[in-house]
């Protein structure tokens, strides 16, 4: 019974989105390349249309190195240029490069408030000719959510609103809804110790709080390689029962 | 609030001299005077600076200055030359600050700035920027800018060193102590208030107006009105015929933005004609509004190669303008290319299999003339292994070599603007820190990588040349990671001093 009706209310779907004329577009994804992940994920990777919002969790909120990785590593692996708007300068563009976004398709925008940045957000996102727009916010309304949302549709360009906050106690804000699409989480978990001195490959604790027409989920990743990529974490394999969430046997 | 600047060149003939001679233009250090006539006698219409430290005024006859000092230097006055360079000058700046301009004989300019200083970084910048590089090509220059062309003027000639700002508001009380000299009156009225006891505009702005009007003439009365702001003083702008130019004027005022809209898709057609038929294409466009009262608003936009494409000049200026004020009314508009390029025919890309690359030459022109072009660039690699050295911006649309940073090191996402110091409990020589305390949180070291040794660039910086840092790239408990370095030289590595400092945080 329950299949059928799956099965019947995706058909209704996909009619629904046919009369609108977006199926087509619509239906682009850019796959994260990580089965567990992008399963989890409606049309099997984030929407290339659409608005994400990604935020640093935990300690990292404020600095929000790792989720700034994680979007450059999604940006890498659009195609065309990237516009990227900031408000402060701390970003490092070596790191961008070691994530796989090379210098040559950043171009960097550097605003000095955020209406000035939310507008020309949502112009590249009109624009079309860019394959990501990314945009360091600390503020997000419903209604500016809403607005870049539809200018991403009608320019078909990915979007990611990279949360920032200058002060811990703006973390609060970030629970309110917006109109993105998903909604990302990053923080920085300890790396599998390695059986030589020295440092790892990082590791994130990836929470997908919010999905358009799925669930939320919690993965264990390892951090963005040089081609932009993240990779499932073998760790979980040997990891005790007790530390689990329940997805042990997947990857066993 | 309009917002003016005045820009006053006080050795401006003298300047003018020695650029148009060049390298037989006598040296610096001369006691050079130019020489006028006035009426049968010769006098003295420009010192040099040495001359006039030696006591030389303008206006003294010349066998005065010949009997003060034997052995100046005597060159011919050329007010006309002076004249057509000052004007030369209003068009370079109209080509690169604002689009209304005028120049302001004898000796400066006046520009009116309003809503353009964002695209200079700001007003202090912008001065800063104009005197420099006036300075850089041999004119002493000092600029200031006001709400009215009245006190910028004054505060360019008794405040600005070399620059002066005055905020908005603020005329008023930046006026009050100059002197009477900067109210652009005849020398015979200045000498005259002098007498009466007055010494600065305060004094003048103080008392009645009827009375010194009565006894002065309109012109003190209509100056002290222009420099409080209370009376319109509209720049006239240059034009020159050069710049390809199309006009419409209305028989009845306009004034909704729409209609403005429409007329100026028009003008933006005839100009682009015009354009075209010079071969040309548009870098800088100024509209200009002339309103019903006589006043002026302008549009400036930029583009970051020339274009010639109307729907996208259009839109560009549509963009702004919300910025204008259309008052009781516009009666002229004005639409000129102040800066065109010659524009090439080019070839499309043709071939089926080449990858189609998107051009993005119209959103960089939207968005640079928004936030101001120099916030819009990229940021290409720099051979240098000092981290803080290895970036540089380049313009958005420089063409990409492919360049990209070498090295297997991994560098931090956020870089501090500068190293912050750190607390450390280390192991020397060589190991990475046990804890160390950062913004007030210990935090244990899990593991490292590094040392990785960076150099001072010693032919950089005489100071650098024994200076070293170990970075190493630490994880602590929780699974953060920083970029932590200890600076060190020869001396103190051996002697086990060195300071940690933490540079950046990894993700």
């Amino acid at each position: 019974m329950s299949a059928s009706a799956h099965a019947v209310v995706a058909d209704l779907r996909d009619r629904i989105r046919q009369f609108d004329g977006r199926a087509l577009r619509d239906r682009a994804v850019l796959p994260f390349g990580v089965p567990e992940i992008d399963e989890k994920l409606p049309g099997g990777g984030l929407a290339l249309a659409s608005l994400h919002e990604v935020c640093g969790g935990g300690n990292d909120a404020v600095e929000g190195a790792a989720a700034m990785l994680f979007a450059a590593g999604i940006a890498a692996r659009t195609r065309g240029q990237v516009l990227w708007c900031l408000t402060r300068p701390d970003l490092f563009a070596p790191a961008l490069a070691q994530a796989g976004l090379a210098p040559g398709r950043v171009l960097y925008m550097e605003a000095n408030d955020e209406k000035s940045l939310l507008l020309c957000l949502e112009e590249g996102l009109r624009h079309g000719g860019l394959g990501a727009v990314v945009a360091e916010v600390a503020r997000l309304s419903m209604t500016a959510s809403r607005r870049l949302q539809l200018a991403a549709e009608a320019g078909g360009t990915l979007g990611i609103a990279l949360r920032r906050f200058r002060h811990k106690r703006e973390v609060g804000a970030f629970l309110l809804p917006t109109a993105a699409v998903t909604r990302w989480q990053v923080s920085v978990a300890p790396s599998a110790p390695l059986p030589v001195p020295g440092v790892g490959r990082a590791c994130w604790r990836l929470e997908l709080t919010r999905c358009r027409a799925g669930e939320a989920a919690e993965f264990e990743v390892e951090a963005s390689d040089a081609e932009g990529r993240i990779a499932f974490s073998s760790r979980l394999a040997d990891r005790s029962p007790a530390a689990g969430h329940g997805r042990l046997g997947a990857s066993a | 609030m309009p917002r003016v600047v005045s820009l006053f060149l006080p050795g401006w003939p003298i300047d003018r001299l020695r650029r148009a001679m060049g390298a037989s233009a006598p040296p610096p250090d001369a006691r050079l005077v130019l020489v006028g006539r006035e009426g049968s006698r010769r006098v003295v219409t420009a010192v040099s600076r040495p001359a006039e430290a030696a006591g030389l005024r303008v206006g003294m006859p010349l066998t005065k200055a010949h009997a003060l000092l034997p052995d100046i230097l005597t060159m011919p006055a050329d007010p006309a030359a002076d004249a057509a360079a000052l004007e030369r000058l209003a068009l370079w700046a109209l080509q690169h600050y604002a689009p209304i301009v005028a120049p302001d004989p004898p000796d400066g300019l006046v520009i009116d700035t309003t809503g353009a200083d964002h695209l200079h970084g700001g007003e202090a910048r912008m001065l800063g920027g104009l005197v420099n590089r006036l300075a850089a090509s041999g004119i002493f220059a000092r600029a200031a800018i006001a709400d009215t062309r009245g006190a910028a003027y004054a505060a360019a000639r008794f405040l600005a060193d070399p620059v002066c700002v005055v905020p908005g508001g603020g005329v008023a009380e930046a006026v009050a102590r100059l002197p009477l000299m900067g109210l652009r009156i005849p020398p015979e009225t200045v000498a005259g208030l002098h007498v009466l006891g007055f010494a600065t505009i305060g004094d003048v702005l103080a008392v009645p107006r009827a009375p010194l009007v009565l006894r002065f003439g309109a012109l003190l009365g209509r100056r002290l009105d222009q420099v409080q702001g209370t009376v319109l003083e509209p720049v006239d702008p240059l034009r020159d015929p050069e710049l390809a130019t199309v006009r419409k004027v209305f028989g009845e005022p306009i004034g909704a933005p729409e209609t403005i809209a429409r007329y100026t898709a028009g003008l933006v057609r005839d100009l682009c004609r015009t354009l075209e038929r010079r071969g040309l294409g548009a870098r800088r466009l100024d509209l200009l509004f002339h309103r019903i009262d006589n006043s002026l608003q302008a549009i400036r936009v930029g583009t970051a190669r020339a274009v010639r494409d109307e729907k996208r000049l259009t839109r560009l200026i549509c963009d702004r303008i919300e910025t204008i004020d259309p008052g009781f009314g516009i009666e002229i508009m004005e639409l000129t290319a102040t800066l065109a390029e010659p524009l090439a025919l080019q070839q499309a890309v043709t071939s089926l299999v080449e990858e189609e690359t998107a051009d993005i030459a119209g959103l960089v022109d939207v968005i640079a003339n928004r936030i101001g072009a120099r916030r819009l660039y990229r940021i290409a690699p720099v051979e240098s292994d000092v981290p803080e050295r290895s970036v540089r911006r380049i313009a958005p649309l420089a063409p990409d070599d492919g360049a990209t940073w070498q090295g297997r090191w991994p560098r931090p996402a956020r870089l501090l603007a500068r190293p912050e110091p750190v607390e450390v409990m280390a192991l020397l020589p060589d190991h990475p820190p046990a804890f160390f305390t950062w913004r007030g949180v210990r935090r244990r070291v899990k593991c490292a990588d590094g040392p990785e040794r960076i150099f001072g660039e010693w032919w950089k910086r005489d100071a650098e040349l024994a200076a070293v840092r170990d970075y190493f790239q630490v994880e602590d408990m929780e699974g953060e990671r920083f970029w932590l370095f200890r600076s060190a030289d020869e001396e103190q590595a051996s002697s086990g001093i060195g300071r940690w400092f933490l540079h950046g945080v990894f993700a």
